[in-house]
């Protein structure tokens, strides 16, 4: 049976990809923020998982407004990446797991969530950002299944959606026959608000709430609203709905093994947790 | 409950302060300039804006509101008339505008004002 060996949450904003492009890691408004991940990359180096199923959101290169749904799951062999407007270099493909994928769908339709399905789906910064993040070079780089979450038009999933869609998504995974080693990968947020007229809110008391909370009782995030998120985290911050539906797919106590946090990245507070599940 | 730096009161039920959701009344009335913004993933959609910007607009059947907030590079006015701010960046970037820029134009600041408010978030 497959197993999930662990969990990472990160941020994915799209400068991210622009400074590693331009190699600004050591400069100094970038530093706090990179030198976060070696700690990740050598449990990753060290646990090699097999596939990674990465929950993150699209912003608006796979999916418009004409047809918009509300979780979707990638079922091909390869996911490739694309210009999104703004001059970000496009990246190599990433190699799917299409069987994994398939036997997802049929365990998360049975549980009564119902997936879009598709063989074939652009990634966008939202995905590609933290593969780049996680995968340095493409070092070890596991087979991968997307699953976006819709936080482009509301109304958006609940909190309580996405903690069951999570749970359902661990028990599916567990299911897989074969003895897979899967790492769970949650991307966005942290609070960050883009449009309008409170455009740079960032919310660090909300942010370590939302942390502390996933790491010892995230069913009791559950009793924010969505419109609660958006007002504490920003518009945008609305994307710490992944981190949650990443967290519903462990089971019970986990121990988080780093973790980082760092005011602003762009726009936006960046956050970061490494994760196992707890004996 | 949290309350905004600003100080205003804002409670789960009322509207917040400063922020359009972006819902199903504000997709339908954004429609064709959010559709527009769409289509600038492609760079030869964003060299055909450049070159006609007027003829652009046109072909996506955009309102006059619309037209006028995307001739002014007025966010605030592109919200107002149903922008979706990741569809609206991907207009930004064709004049090499980041997400600082479009958010002190939005609050107006500076740009390094409002990069100084973002690093007073750290508390």
């Amino acid at each position: 049976m497959a197993t999930i060996i662990g969990a990472v949450a990160t941020s994915h904003i799209p400068g991210i990809g622009i400074a590693l492009a331009r190699q600004q890691q050591n400069e100094p408004y970038w530093k706090p923020f990179f030198d976060g991940y070696p700690p990740v990359n050598a449990w990753l180096e060290r646990m090699r998982p097999d596939v990674a199923v990465v929950i993150y959101n699209d912003h608006g290169l796979n999916f418009f407004l004409d047809k918009m749904p509300t979780f979707a799951i990638g079922a091909a062999a390869e996911y490739r990446n694309a210009d999104e407007g703004w001059g970000l270099e496009s990246q190599p493909p990433f190699p799917g797991h299409p069987q994994l994928s398939w036997h997802l769908i049929e365990s998360l339709m049975a549980e009564e969530f119902d997936l879009t399905t598709c063989q074939e789906m652009l990634v966008d910064h939202g995905f590609v950002v933290p593969m780049q993040l996680l995968w340095p070079g493409r070092r070890d780089l596991p087979l991968c299944v997307p699953i976006d979450v819709n936080t482009v038009q509301h109304p958006l999933p609940t909190p309580a959606r996405c903690y069951k869609f999570g749970a359902a998504l661990g028990r599916a995974i567990a299911s897989f026959p074969e003895p897979l080693r899967v790492v769970l990968v949650g991307t966005g947020g942290l609070s960050h608000q883009l449009d309008g007229k409170r455009a740079g809110f960032i919310n660090r008391d909300f942010d370590l709430l939302w942390i502390e909370e996933l790491l010892s009782d995230p069913l009791a995030l559950t009793r924010f609203s969505i419109h609660d998120v958006v007002e504490c985290a920003g518009s945008q911050g609305a994307e710490l709905i992944m981190w949650l539906t990443m967290r519903g797919a462990l089971t019970g106590q986990v121990r988080c093994l780093h973790r980082n946090y760092h005011i602003p990245i762009s726009n936006t507070a960046a956050g970061l947790l490494l994760l196992e599940q707890a004996a | 409950m949290f309350y905004g730096k600003s100080g205003d009161r804002m409670t789960a039920q009322q509207s917040i302060w400063g922020t359009t959701v972006f819902d199903g009344q504000q997709a339908m009335k954004g429609y064709a300039l959010n559709k527009m913004c769409y289509s600038f993933n492609d760079a030869a959609n964003r060299a055909a804006f450049l070159r006609d910007e007027a003829a652009y607009c046109r072909r996506f059947g955009l309102t006059d509101e619309q037209r006028r907030a995307v001739a002014r590079r007025d966010v605030l006015a592109m919200i107002a008339a149903g922008g979706n701010i990741y569809y609206l960046a991907k207009l930004a970037g064709i004049f090499g505008l980041n997400v600082q820029d479009v958010g002190a134009q939005q609050t107006g600041l500076t740009v390094e004002e409002f990069k100084a408010r973002l690093l007073a978030a750290r508390g």
